[in-house]
Protein backbone atom coordinates (compact mmCIF):
# COMPACT_ATOMS: atom_id res chain seq x y z
CA UNK A 1 0.00 0.00 0.00
CA UNK A 2 3.13 2.43 -0.32
CA UNK A 3 2.29 3.77 -3.43
CA UNK A 4 -1.38 5.95 -2.93
CA UNK A 5 -3.81 4.52 -5.35
CA UNK A 6 -6.66 6.19 -6.62
CA UNK A 7 -9.58 4.97 -5.36
CA UNK A 8 -11.46 2.49 -7.48
CA UNK A 9 -13.99 4.48 -9.09
CA UNK A 10 -16.96 1.52 -9.31
CA UNK A 11 -16.37 1.36 -5.25
CA UNK A 12 -17.00 4.90 -4.99
CA UNK A 13 -20.51 4.28 -7.18
CA UNK A 14 -21.53 2.14 -4.98
CA UNK A 15 -21.07 4.17 -1.45
CA UNK A 16 -21.41 7.85 -2.81
CA UNK A 17 -25.29 7.78 -3.03
CA UNK A 18 -26.09 6.04 -0.09
CA UNK A 19 -23.32 8.06 2.15
CA UNK A 20 -24.10 11.57 0.69
CA UNK A 21 -28.26 10.79 1.67
CA UNK A 22 -27.46 9.57 4.95
CA UNK A 23 -24.70 12.07 5.44
CA UNK A 24 -26.97 15.29 4.73
CA UNK A 25 -30.23 14.37 6.03
CA UNK A 26 -29.06 12.21 9.20
CA UNK A 27 -25.58 12.75 10.18
CA UNK A 28 -25.14 16.86 9.31
CA UNK A 29 -28.81 17.00 11.23
CA UNK A 30 -27.42 15.49 14.23
CA UNK A 31 -24.26 17.22 14.77
CA UNK A 32 -26.07 20.61 13.39
CA UNK A 33 -28.82 20.30 16.08
CA UNK A 34 -26.03 19.84 18.48
CA UNK A 35 -24.09 22.97 17.39
CA UNK A 36 -27.63 24.89 17.43
CA UNK A 37 -27.87 24.35 21.21
CA UNK A 38 -25.22 26.15 21.91
CA UNK A 39 -26.64 29.45 20.74
CA UNK A 40 -28.98 32.02 21.48
CA UNK A 41 -31.24 34.00 19.22
CA UNK A 42 -29.98 37.57 19.44
CA UNK A 43 -32.35 40.23 17.71
CA UNK A 44 -32.34 38.94 14.35
CA UNK A 45 -29.16 36.92 14.37
CA UNK A 46 -28.00 34.61 16.89
CA UNK A 47 -24.59 34.56 19.36
CA UNK A 48 -22.77 31.43 20.77
CA UNK A 49 -24.11 31.21 24.17
CA UNK A 50 -21.61 28.00 25.29
CA UNK A 51 -23.36 25.57 27.09
CA UNK A 52 -25.67 28.64 28.21
CA UNK A 53 -28.98 26.98 26.90
CA UNK A 54 -28.37 23.61 29.20
CA UNK A 55 -27.78 25.60 32.37
CA UNK A 56 -31.14 27.28 30.91
CA UNK A 57 -32.45 23.68 30.75
CA UNK A 58 -31.38 22.60 34.05
CA UNK A 59 -32.24 25.25 36.71
CA UNK A 60 -34.32 27.99 35.42
CA UNK A 61 -37.69 28.28 37.08
CA UNK A 62 -39.64 27.72 32.95
CA UNK A 63 -37.93 24.54 31.75
CA UNK A 64 -36.03 22.68 34.51
CA UNK A 65 -39.32 21.78 36.39
CA UNK A 66 -40.66 20.52 33.05
CA UNK A 67 -38.08 18.76 31.84
CA UNK A 68 -37.01 17.05 35.18
CA UNK A 69 -40.65 16.19 35.09
CA UNK A 70 -40.05 14.76 31.61
CA UNK A 71 -36.77 12.55 32.41
CA UNK A 72 -38.37 10.82 35.14
CA UNK A 73 -41.85 10.40 32.99
CA UNK A 74 -39.71 9.11 30.30
CA UNK A 75 -37.21 6.60 33.18
CA UNK A 76 -41.11 5.06 34.75
CA UNK A 77 -42.41 4.61 31.02
CA UNK A 78 -39.45 2.84 30.78
CA UNK A 79 -39.36 1.03 33.84
CA UNK A 80 -43.52 0.01 32.81
CA UNK A 81 -41.89 -1.55 29.90
CA UNK A 82 -38.96 -3.53 31.61
CA UNK A 83 -41.58 -5.09 34.27
CA UNK A 84 -43.98 -5.85 32.45
CA UNK A 85 -43.42 -6.08 28.70
CA UNK A 86 -40.38 -7.67 28.66
CA UNK A 87 -41.31 -10.70 31.29
CA UNK A 88 -44.56 -11.20 29.17
CA UNK A 89 -42.41 -11.51 26.16
CA UNK A 90 -40.37 -13.72 27.73
CA UNK A 91 -43.25 -15.67 28.62
CA UNK A 92 -44.38 -15.95 25.49
CA UNK A 93 -41.59 -16.65 23.83
CA UNK A 94 -40.99 -19.94 25.96
CA UNK A 95 -44.48 -21.03 25.34
CA UNK A 96 -43.94 -20.08 21.63
CA UNK A 97 -40.26 -22.26 21.52
CA UNK A 98 -41.51 -25.65 23.34
CA UNK A 99 -40.76 -28.27 21.02
CA UNK A 100 -42.84 -29.97 19.26
CA UNK A 101 -45.61 -27.46 19.67
CA UNK A 102 -48.55 -26.96 16.46
CA UNK A 103 -49.30 -23.77 15.35
CA UNK A 104 -46.07 -22.23 15.96
CA UNK A 105 -46.10 -19.71 12.84
CA UNK A 106 -50.31 -18.77 13.90
CA UNK A 107 -49.49 -17.75 16.91
CA UNK A 108 -46.20 -16.21 15.91
CA UNK A 109 -48.00 -13.78 13.54
CA UNK A 110 -51.18 -13.01 15.44
CA UNK A 111 -48.93 -12.02 18.57
CA UNK A 112 -46.93 -9.66 16.70
CA UNK A 113 -49.87 -8.21 14.91
CA UNK A 114 -50.31 -5.01 17.10
CA UNK A 115 -46.59 -4.52 16.66
CA UNK A 116 -47.52 -3.26 12.59
CA UNK A 117 -50.09 -0.81 14.06
CA UNK A 118 -49.00 2.59 14.53
CA UNK A 119 -48.81 4.71 17.45
CA UNK A 120 -51.68 6.81 16.52
CA UNK A 121 -54.01 3.86 15.49
CA UNK A 122 -53.46 1.87 18.81
CA UNK A 123 -53.73 4.95 20.60
CA UNK A 124 -57.00 5.69 19.77
CA UNK A 125 -58.17 2.09 19.52
CA UNK A 126 -57.41 2.09 23.18
CA UNK A 127 -58.84 5.93 24.19
CA UNK A 128 -62.08 4.46 22.57
CA UNK A 129 -62.10 0.94 25.12
CA UNK A 130 -60.91 2.97 27.85
CA UNK A 131 -63.55 5.74 27.28
CA UNK A 132 -66.63 5.44 30.22
CA UNK A 133 -68.89 6.93 27.04
CA UNK A 134 -68.59 3.50 25.32
CA UNK A 135 -67.81 1.37 28.28
CA UNK A 136 -66.29 -1.67 26.95
CA UNK A 137 -63.27 -2.09 29.72
CA UNK A 138 -65.71 -1.29 31.89
CA UNK A 139 -67.88 -3.82 31.02
CA UNK A 140 -65.09 -6.08 30.52
CA UNK A 141 -63.99 -5.74 33.96
CA UNK A 142 -67.60 -6.13 35.37
CA UNK A 143 -67.30 -9.67 33.53
CA UNK A 144 -64.08 -10.52 35.74
CA UNK A 145 -65.47 -9.39 38.73
CA UNK A 146 -63.54 -6.18 39.00
CA UNK A 147 -66.20 -3.33 37.72
CA UNK A 148 -65.93 -1.84 40.77
CA UNK A 149 -62.43 -0.81 39.93
CA UNK A 150 -62.54 0.94 36.67
CA UNK A 151 -61.72 4.05 36.45
CA UNK A 152 -61.28 6.74 33.37
CA UNK A 153 -57.41 6.39 33.84
CA UNK A 154 -56.40 8.40 30.70
CA UNK A 155 -58.01 11.47 32.18
CA UNK A 156 -56.80 11.18 35.88
CA UNK A 157 -53.35 12.56 36.46
CA UNK A 158 -51.68 9.75 38.63
CA UNK A 159 -52.57 6.83 36.31
CA UNK A 160 -52.45 7.77 33.18
CA UNK A 161 -48.64 7.67 32.67
CA UNK A 162 -48.71 3.77 33.56
CA UNK A 163 -52.07 3.61 31.55
CA UNK A 164 -50.16 5.31 28.34
CA UNK A 165 -46.76 2.47 28.81
CA UNK A 166 -49.27 -0.30 29.67
CA UNK A 167 -50.87 0.58 26.07
CA UNK A 168 -47.23 0.90 24.48
CA UNK A 169 -46.52 -3.05 26.67
CA UNK A 170 -49.50 -4.09 24.55
CA UNK A 171 -48.37 -2.96 21.21
CA UNK A 172 -44.66 -3.81 21.54
CA UNK A 173 -44.83 -7.08 23.41
CA UNK A 174 -44.45 -8.85 20.12
CA UNK A 175 -40.62 -7.54 19.84
CA UNK A 176 -39.37 -8.99 22.86
CA UNK A 177 -41.16 -12.01 22.20
CA UNK A 178 -39.42 -13.03 18.92
CA UNK A 179 -35.70 -12.27 20.01
CA UNK A 180 -36.14 -14.17 23.09
CA UNK A 181 -38.02 -16.70 20.55
CA UNK A 182 -34.68 -16.68 17.80
CA UNK A 183 -32.38 -17.16 20.86
CA UNK A 184 -34.14 -20.28 22.15
CA UNK A 185 -34.44 -21.74 19.11
CA UNK A 186 -30.45 -21.30 19.40
CA UNK A 187 -29.80 -23.88 22.20
CA UNK A 188 -29.42 -26.81 21.33
CA UNK A 189 -31.61 -29.97 23.06
CA UNK A 190 -29.27 -31.63 23.94
CA UNK A 191 -28.39 -29.26 26.75
CA UNK A 192 -32.09 -29.34 28.63
CA UNK A 193 -31.81 -33.41 27.86
CA UNK A 194 -28.79 -33.65 29.89
CA UNK A 195 -29.95 -31.51 32.65
CA UNK A 196 -33.22 -33.03 32.26
CA UNK A 197 -31.30 -36.74 32.45
CA UNK A 198 -29.66 -35.18 35.17
CA UNK A 199 -32.75 -34.94 37.80
CA UNK A 200 -33.13 -31.03 37.07
CA UNK A 201 -36.88 -29.84 36.85
CA UNK A 202 -38.12 -27.91 34.29
CA UNK A 203 -37.87 -24.68 36.38
CA UNK A 204 -34.63 -25.16 37.47
CA UNK A 205 -33.52 -26.11 33.83
CA UNK A 206 -34.87 -22.64 32.77
CA UNK A 207 -32.92 -20.73 35.48
CA UNK A 208 -29.54 -22.66 35.28
CA UNK A 209 -29.24 -23.73 31.92
CA UNK A 210 -31.59 -21.79 29.48
CA UNK A 211 -31.37 -18.36 31.25
CA UNK A 212 -27.69 -17.77 31.08
CA UNK A 213 -27.91 -18.51 27.45
CA UNK A 214 -29.96 -15.88 26.64
CA UNK A 215 -28.80 -13.55 28.76
CA UNK A 216 -26.90 -11.69 25.96
CA UNK A 217 -30.60 -11.56 24.32
CA UNK A 218 -32.01 -10.06 27.39
CA UNK A 219 -29.12 -6.96 26.71
CA UNK A 220 -30.27 -6.16 23.44
CA UNK A 221 -33.99 -5.96 24.34
CA UNK A 222 -32.85 -3.82 27.00
CA UNK A 223 -31.49 -1.66 25.00
CA UNK A 224 -33.89 -1.27 22.46
CA UNK A 225 -36.36 -0.92 25.09
CA UNK A 226 -34.50 1.84 26.66
CA UNK A 227 -33.97 3.84 23.43
CA UNK A 228 -37.10 2.50 21.58
CA UNK A 229 -38.61 4.81 25.00
CA UNK A 230 -37.13 7.92 23.09
CA UNK A 231 -39.58 7.60 20.59
CA UNK A 232 -43.24 7.17 22.13
CA UNK A 233 -44.24 11.04 20.95
CA UNK A 234 -46.21 9.81 18.48
CA UNK A 235 -48.42 7.96 21.25
CA UNK A 236 -48.74 10.68 23.98
CA UNK A 237 -49.49 12.96 21.27
CA UNK A 238 -52.43 11.26 20.38
CA UNK A 239 -53.93 10.34 23.31
CA UNK A 240 -52.98 13.00 25.16
CA UNK A 241 -52.27 16.28 22.85
CA UNK A 242 -49.42 18.41 23.33
CA UNK A 243 -49.70 19.32 26.18
CA UNK A 244 -49.36 16.03 27.46
CA UNK A 245 -52.22 16.01 29.77
CA UNK A 246 -53.79 16.42 32.50
CA UNK A 247 -51.45 18.90 33.70
CA UNK A 248 -48.39 17.70 32.14
CA UNK A 249 -48.56 14.59 33.83
CA UNK A 250 -47.72 12.61 30.75
CA UNK A 251 -45.50 15.10 29.77
CA UNK A 252 -42.11 12.71 28.13
CA UNK A 253 -38.89 14.47 26.62
CA UNK A 254 -40.38 13.82 23.03
CA UNK A 255 -43.69 16.32 23.35
CA UNK A 256 -41.68 18.74 25.52
CA UNK A 257 -39.19 18.54 22.80
CA UNK A 258 -42.43 19.17 20.35
CA UNK A 259 -43.62 21.62 22.34
CA UNK A 260 -40.36 23.84 22.86
CA UNK A 261 -39.36 23.93 19.25
CA UNK A 262 -42.50 24.32 17.75
CA UNK A 263 -44.36 25.89 20.43
CA UNK A 264 -47.98 25.30 21.37
CA UNK A 265 -51.10 27.83 21.95
CA UNK A 266 -49.47 30.74 24.13
CA UNK A 267 -45.98 29.65 23.65
CA UNK A 268 -43.44 30.38 20.78
CA UNK A 269 -41.65 28.44 19.53
CA UNK A 270 -37.94 28.39 20.12
CA UNK A 271 -35.37 26.49 17.97
CA UNK A 272 -32.58 26.65 19.65
CA UNK A 273 -33.85 25.74 22.99
CA UNK A 274 -35.75 22.65 21.47
CA UNK A 275 -31.80 21.34 20.01
CA UNK A 276 -31.43 22.03 23.83
CA UNK A 277 -33.53 19.66 24.43
CA UNK A 278 -32.30 17.16 22.08
CA UNK A 279 -28.49 17.46 23.14
CA UNK A 280 -29.93 16.34 26.21
CA UNK A 281 -32.17 13.59 24.86
CA UNK A 282 -28.84 12.44 23.00
CA UNK A 283 -26.49 12.67 25.99
CA UNK A 284 -29.25 10.05 27.75
CA UNK A 285 -29.12 8.03 25.26
CA UNK A 286 -25.67 7.83 24.61
CA UNK A 287 -24.75 7.06 28.39
CA UNK A 288 -27.65 4.40 28.06
CA UNK A 289 -25.63 3.37 24.79
CA UNK A 290 -22.09 3.08 26.11
CA UNK A 291 -23.48 1.67 29.90
CA UNK A 292 -24.57 -1.44 27.50
CA UNK A 293 -21.46 -1.85 25.67
CA UNK A 294 -18.74 -0.91 28.20
CA UNK A 295 -20.56 -2.37 31.38
CA UNK A 296 -23.36 -4.97 30.20
CA UNK A 297 -21.56 -6.47 27.43
CA UNK A 298 -17.76 -6.71 29.08
CA UNK A 299 -19.70 -8.30 32.25
CA UNK A 300 -21.96 -10.78 30.24
CA UNK A 301 -20.72 -14.19 29.56
CA UNK A 302 -21.15 -15.63 26.10
CA UNK A 303 -21.43 -19.01 25.05
CA UNK A 304 -20.72 -20.17 21.99
CA UNK A 305 -23.90 -22.64 20.98
CA UNK B 1 -18.95 -12.60 14.20
CA UNK B 2 -22.11 -12.53 13.12
CA UNK B 3 -24.37 -15.56 12.44
CA UNK B 4 -26.87 -14.47 9.75
CA UNK B 5 -28.95 -18.03 9.98
CA UNK B 6 -29.56 -18.07 13.42
CA UNK B 7 -33.46 -17.26 12.85
CA UNK B 8 -33.69 -20.53 10.65
CA UNK B 9 -36.46 -22.73 11.72
CA UNK B 10 -35.62 -26.18 13.01
CA UNK B 11 -36.03 -28.63 11.16
CA UNK B 12 -39.48 -30.24 11.16
CA UNK B 13 -40.57 -33.77 11.17
CA UNK B 14 -44.46 -33.56 10.22
CA UNK B 15 -44.86 -37.44 10.33
CA UNK B 16 -43.52 -37.24 14.03
CA UNK B 17 -46.03 -34.48 15.20
CA UNK B 18 -49.05 -35.93 14.22
CA UNK B 19 -48.24 -38.42 16.16
CA UNK B 20 -47.27 -36.62 19.08
CA UNK B 21 -50.70 -34.54 19.05
CA UNK B 22 -50.83 -30.57 19.98
CA UNK B 23 -47.79 -30.31 21.72
CA UNK B 24 -47.68 -29.33 25.71
CA UNK B 25 -50.87 -28.38 26.54
CA UNK B 26 -49.32 -25.06 29.08
CA UNK B 27 -47.73 -23.86 26.27
CA UNK B 28 -50.94 -23.50 24.38
CA UNK B 29 -53.05 -22.63 27.09
CA UNK B 30 -50.47 -19.11 27.66
CA UNK B 31 -50.26 -18.57 23.72
CA UNK B 32 -53.98 -18.80 23.33
CA UNK B 33 -54.86 -16.04 26.32
CA UNK B 34 -52.53 -14.15 24.62
CA UNK B 35 -53.71 -13.92 20.96
CA UNK B 36 -57.22 -13.14 22.81
CA UNK B 37 -55.40 -10.06 24.55
CA UNK B 38 -53.52 -8.79 21.68
CA UNK B 39 -56.26 -9.42 19.20
CA UNK B 40 -59.46 -8.46 20.98
CA UNK B 41 -59.10 -4.65 20.74
CA UNK B 42 -58.76 -4.54 16.87
CA UNK B 43 -61.47 -7.09 16.19
CA UNK B 44 -63.41 -4.87 18.60
CA UNK B 45 -62.80 -1.63 16.31
CA UNK B 46 -63.20 -3.23 12.88
CA UNK B 47 -66.38 -4.71 13.95
CA UNK B 48 -68.28 -1.99 15.26
CA UNK B 49 -67.15 -0.02 12.02
CA UNK B 50 -69.89 -2.09 10.18
CA UNK B 51 -72.30 -0.99 12.49
CA UNK B 52 -75.45 1.56 13.20
CA UNK B 53 -74.09 3.80 16.08
CA UNK B 54 -77.02 2.67 18.25
CA UNK B 55 -75.59 -0.98 17.66
CA UNK B 56 -71.96 0.74 18.52
CA UNK B 57 -73.83 1.05 22.15
CA UNK B 58 -76.07 -1.60 22.62
CA UNK B 59 -74.27 -4.23 21.57
CA UNK B 60 -70.46 -3.90 21.18
CA UNK B 61 -69.73 -7.06 21.35
CA UNK B 62 -71.79 -8.88 18.52
CA UNK B 63 -70.75 -8.63 15.23
CA UNK B 64 -73.05 -7.10 12.28
CA UNK B 65 -76.25 -8.32 11.59
CA UNK B 66 -78.76 -7.98 9.38
CA UNK B 67 -80.74 -5.29 11.22
CA UNK B 68 -77.32 -3.81 12.79
CA UNK B 69 -74.95 -3.42 9.70
CA UNK B 70 -74.81 0.39 8.69
CA UNK B 71 -71.78 1.55 6.66
CA UNK B 72 -72.85 5.61 7.72
CA UNK B 73 -69.22 5.48 8.73
CA UNK B 74 -67.27 5.07 5.62
CA UNK B 75 -69.85 7.25 3.86
CA UNK B 76 -68.37 10.12 6.50
CA UNK B 77 -64.64 9.24 5.97
CA UNK B 78 -65.01 9.27 1.91
CA UNK B 79 -67.11 12.57 2.15
CA UNK B 80 -65.74 14.31 4.42
CA UNK B 81 -61.78 13.37 4.43
CA UNK B 82 -59.36 12.80 1.64
CA UNK B 83 -58.45 9.65 2.40
CA UNK B 84 -57.82 8.17 -0.81
CA UNK B 85 -55.36 11.38 -1.24
CA UNK B 86 -53.76 10.25 2.09
CA UNK B 87 -52.96 6.62 0.71
CA UNK B 88 -51.34 7.70 -2.10
CA UNK B 89 -49.20 9.95 -0.23
CA UNK B 90 -48.21 7.42 1.75
CA UNK B 91 -47.63 4.48 -0.83
CA UNK B 92 -45.77 7.02 -2.85
CA UNK B 93 -43.39 8.00 -0.13
CA UNK B 94 -43.13 4.80 1.23
CA UNK B 95 -42.86 2.78 -2.09
CA UNK B 96 -40.31 5.43 -2.94
CA UNK B 97 -38.17 5.39 0.17
CA UNK B 98 -38.53 1.61 0.43
CA UNK B 99 -36.41 1.17 -3.33
CA UNK B 100 -33.92 3.89 -2.29
CA UNK B 101 -33.42 2.28 1.12
CA UNK B 102 -32.57 -1.27 -0.20
CA UNK B 103 -31.22 -0.14 -3.95
CA UNK B 104 -28.68 2.26 -2.51
CA UNK B 105 -28.21 -0.11 1.06
CA UNK B 106 -27.73 -3.15 -1.13
CA UNK B 107 -24.80 -1.53 -3.05
CA UNK B 108 -22.92 0.07 0.15
CA UNK B 109 -23.05 -3.65 1.48
CA UNK B 110 -21.42 -5.24 -1.38
CA UNK B 111 -19.00 -2.74 -1.32
CA UNK B 112 -18.33 -3.59 2.44
CA UNK B 113 -18.64 -7.27 1.88
CA UNK B 114 -16.70 -7.65 -1.24
CA UNK B 115 -13.64 -5.31 -1.33
CA UNK B 116 -10.98 -4.43 0.97
CA UNK B 117 -10.63 -0.73 0.52
CA UNK B 118 -9.11 2.28 2.62
CA UNK B 119 -11.69 3.14 5.47
CA UNK B 120 -13.39 -0.12 4.89
CA UNK B 121 -14.14 -0.68 8.58
CA UNK B 122 -14.84 3.01 9.10
CA UNK B 123 -17.65 3.43 6.88
CA UNK B 124 -19.20 0.67 8.24
CA UNK B 125 -18.47 1.82 11.40
CA UNK B 126 -20.08 5.14 10.28
CA UNK B 127 -23.39 3.22 8.66
CA UNK B 128 -24.07 1.48 11.85
CA UNK B 129 -23.83 4.78 14.32
CA UNK B 130 -27.42 5.47 12.56
CA UNK B 131 -28.88 2.14 14.25
CA UNK B 132 -29.15 2.96 17.51
CA UNK B 133 -29.28 7.07 17.77
CA UNK B 134 -33.15 8.02 16.82
CA UNK B 135 -32.72 10.41 13.46
CA UNK B 136 -35.95 12.23 15.49
CA UNK B 137 -33.19 14.44 17.53
CA UNK B 138 -32.40 16.16 14.52
CA UNK B 139 -35.02 17.66 13.99
CA UNK B 140 -34.58 21.16 14.00
CA UNK B 141 -31.85 21.03 11.59
CA UNK B 142 -33.92 18.77 9.27
CA UNK B 143 -36.87 21.50 9.36
CA UNK B 144 -34.23 24.35 8.45
CA UNK B 145 -32.37 21.96 5.88
CA UNK B 146 -35.47 21.14 3.93
CA UNK B 147 -36.80 24.69 4.03
CA UNK B 148 -33.82 25.60 2.33
CA UNK B 149 -33.40 22.98 -0.36
CA UNK B 150 -37.04 24.63 -0.68
CA UNK B 151 -38.56 20.75 0.21
CA UNK B 152 -40.78 22.60 2.72
CA UNK B 153 -44.70 20.68 2.40
CA UNK B 154 -43.50 18.31 -0.28
CA UNK B 155 -43.57 14.55 -0.32
CA UNK B 156 -39.77 14.47 -1.13
CA UNK B 157 -38.45 15.55 2.07
CA UNK B 158 -39.75 12.70 3.73
CA UNK B 159 -38.44 10.33 1.42
CA UNK B 160 -35.04 11.46 1.95
CA UNK B 161 -35.10 11.90 5.58
CA UNK B 162 -37.24 8.07 5.56
CA UNK B 163 -33.99 6.82 3.33
CA UNK B 164 -31.55 8.25 5.63
CA UNK B 165 -33.24 6.71 8.67
CA UNK B 166 -33.44 2.98 6.73
CA UNK B 167 -30.11 3.46 5.23
CA UNK B 168 -28.10 2.57 8.47
CA UNK B 169 -29.85 -1.32 9.26
CA UNK B 170 -30.13 -1.93 5.83
CA UNK B 171 -26.61 -1.85 5.21
CA UNK B 172 -25.86 -4.17 8.66
CA UNK B 173 -28.65 -6.72 7.52
CA UNK B 174 -27.70 -7.06 3.99
CA UNK B 175 -23.83 -7.10 4.46
CA UNK B 176 -24.13 -10.32 6.93
CA UNK B 177 -25.96 -12.13 4.06
CA UNK B 178 -23.87 -10.90 1.27
CA UNK B 179 -21.06 -12.32 3.01
CA UNK B 180 -22.57 -15.55 2.69
CA UNK B 181 -22.19 -15.71 -1.17
CA UNK B 182 -19.52 -17.84 -2.13
CA UNK B 183 -16.70 -16.41 -3.41
CA UNK B 184 -15.75 -18.62 -6.20
CA UNK B 185 -18.89 -17.94 -7.91
CA UNK B 186 -17.98 -14.31 -8.13
CA UNK B 187 -15.09 -14.85 -9.00
CA UNK B 188 -15.48 -17.22 -11.89
CA UNK B 189 -18.32 -14.40 -12.82
CA UNK B 190 -14.71 -12.04 -12.91
CA UNK B 191 -12.90 -14.29 -15.01
CA UNK B 192 -15.72 -14.43 -17.75
CA UNK B 193 -14.98 -10.62 -17.70
CA UNK B 194 -18.14 -9.18 -16.20
CA UNK B 195 -17.84 -5.89 -14.54
CA UNK B 196 -18.71 -4.91 -11.39
CA UNK B 197 -22.03 -3.29 -11.90
CA UNK B 198 -23.26 -6.83 -13.36
CA UNK B 199 -21.52 -8.64 -10.38
CA UNK B 200 -23.81 -6.76 -8.83
CA UNK B 201 -26.86 -7.22 -9.97
CA UNK B 202 -26.15 -11.19 -10.25
CA UNK B 203 -25.36 -10.52 -6.56
CA UNK B 204 -28.66 -9.35 -5.50
CA UNK B 205 -31.24 -11.87 -6.40
CA UNK B 206 -29.01 -14.08 -4.54
CA UNK B 207 -29.64 -12.43 -1.31
CA UNK B 208 -33.39 -12.04 -2.15
CA UNK B 209 -34.69 -13.01 1.36
CA UNK B 210 -32.38 -10.58 3.03
CA UNK B 211 -34.15 -7.86 0.75
CA UNK B 212 -37.94 -8.88 1.29
CA UNK B 213 -36.69 -8.72 5.00
CA UNK B 214 -35.25 -5.14 4.93
CA UNK B 215 -37.88 -3.97 2.81
CA UNK B 216 -40.98 -5.24 5.25
CA UNK B 217 -38.59 -3.83 8.19
CA UNK B 218 -38.27 -0.52 7.16
CA UNK B 219 -41.54 0.10 5.59
CA UNK B 220 -43.64 -0.30 8.97
CA UNK B 221 -41.92 2.64 10.67
CA UNK B 222 -41.98 4.56 7.59
CA UNK B 223 -45.87 4.37 7.11
CA UNK B 224 -47.18 4.62 10.71
CA UNK B 225 -44.60 7.41 11.39
CA UNK B 226 -46.36 10.61 12.43
CA UNK B 227 -43.90 12.95 13.97
CA UNK B 228 -42.21 13.64 10.33
CA UNK B 229 -45.25 14.47 8.28
CA UNK B 230 -46.62 16.31 11.00
CA UNK B 231 -43.54 18.73 11.19
CA UNK B 232 -42.14 18.61 7.57
CA UNK B 233 -44.99 18.18 5.26
CA UNK B 234 -48.38 19.19 6.94
CA UNK B 235 -50.27 20.48 4.12
CA UNK B 236 -53.89 19.01 2.85
CA UNK B 237 -51.63 18.05 -0.03
CA UNK B 238 -49.04 15.96 1.45
CA UNK B 239 -50.42 14.43 4.38
CA UNK B 240 -49.70 10.53 4.86
CA UNK B 241 -52.62 8.28 6.10
CA UNK B 242 -50.91 7.94 9.81
CA UNK B 243 -51.46 11.93 9.57
CA UNK B 244 -54.61 12.09 8.16
CA UNK B 245 -56.06 9.78 10.51
CA UNK B 246 -54.75 11.44 14.04
CA UNK B 247 -56.22 15.05 12.52
CA UNK B 248 -59.59 13.34 10.99
CA UNK B 249 -60.07 11.79 14.22
CA UNK B 250 -59.61 14.59 16.32
CA UNK B 251 -62.04 16.65 14.18
CA UNK B 252 -64.66 13.91 14.58
CA UNK B 253 -64.01 12.35 18.12
CA UNK B 254 -67.60 12.37 18.68
CA UNK B 255 -69.10 10.84 15.38
CA UNK B 256 -68.28 7.02 16.23
CA UNK B 257 -69.07 5.76 13.16
CA UNK B 258 -66.73 7.75 11.10
CA UNK B 259 -64.49 7.42 14.25
CA UNK B 260 -64.19 3.89 13.90
CA UNK B 261 -64.30 3.26 10.31
CA UNK B 262 -61.53 5.84 9.62
CA UNK B 263 -59.21 3.92 12.26
CA UNK B 264 -60.24 0.44 10.24
CA UNK B 265 -59.38 1.89 6.69
CA UNK B 266 -56.29 3.53 8.40
CA UNK B 267 -54.75 -0.19 9.45
CA UNK B 268 -56.70 -2.87 7.61
CA UNK B 269 -53.98 -2.01 4.59
CA UNK B 270 -51.08 -2.83 7.05
CA UNK B 271 -52.75 -5.37 8.27
CA UNK B 272 -53.32 -7.39 5.02
CA UNK B 273 -49.93 -6.85 3.84
CA UNK B 274 -48.44 -8.16 7.21
CA UNK B 275 -50.01 -11.26 6.77
CA UNK B 276 -48.77 -11.34 3.25
CA UNK B 277 -44.92 -10.71 4.70
CA UNK B 278 -44.67 -11.49 8.11
CA UNK B 279 -42.65 -14.35 7.37
CA UNK B 280 -39.79 -12.10 5.62
CA UNK B 281 -40.70 -9.46 8.60
CA UNK B 282 -39.71 -11.29 11.63
CA UNK B 283 -37.20 -13.06 10.03
CA UNK B 284 -35.67 -9.59 9.04
CA UNK B 285 -36.46 -8.52 12.93
CA UNK B 286 -34.31 -11.40 14.44
CA UNK B 287 -31.76 -11.52 11.76
CA UNK B 288 -31.04 -7.30 12.58
CA UNK B 289 -31.28 -8.03 16.39
CA UNK B 290 -29.57 -10.87 16.63
CA UNK B 291 -25.99 -9.65 15.43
Amino acid sequence: MGTRRPFPAHILVFIAPAVAIYTVFMVFPLFDSLRLSLYAPQGGGSVFAGLGNYVRLLTDPLYAPRFWGAVRHNLVFFAVHMLVQNPIGLVLAVALSSRRLRGRTVYRTLLFMPTVLSFVIVGFIWQLILSPLWGVGEAMMRMAGLGGYFRPWLGMEGPALVALSLISVWQFVGVPMLLFHAALLAIPDEFIEAARVDGASGWMTFWRIVFPLILPTVGVVAILTYVGNFNAFDLIYTVQGALAGPNFSTDILGTLFYRTFFGFQLQLGNPTMGATISGAMFALIMAGVLLYVFVWQRRVQVYEL
Amino acid sequence: MARADVWREPLRAPAAMTKEGWGPPGAHLVLAAYVLVAIFPVVLIVMNSFKSRAAIFGEAYTPPRPGTFDLVGYETVFTRGHFEQYFSNSVAVTGLAIVLIVLLGAAVAFALSQYRFRGNTWLALYMAVGIMIPIRLGTVSILNLSSALGLANTLWSLVLVYTAQGLPLAVFILQLFMRQVPRDLLDAARIDGMSEYRIFGLVLPLVRPAVASVAVLTMIPIWNDLWFPLILAPGEATKTVTLGAQMFVGQFISDWNALLAALTLAMLPVLALYVVLSRQLIRGLTAGALK
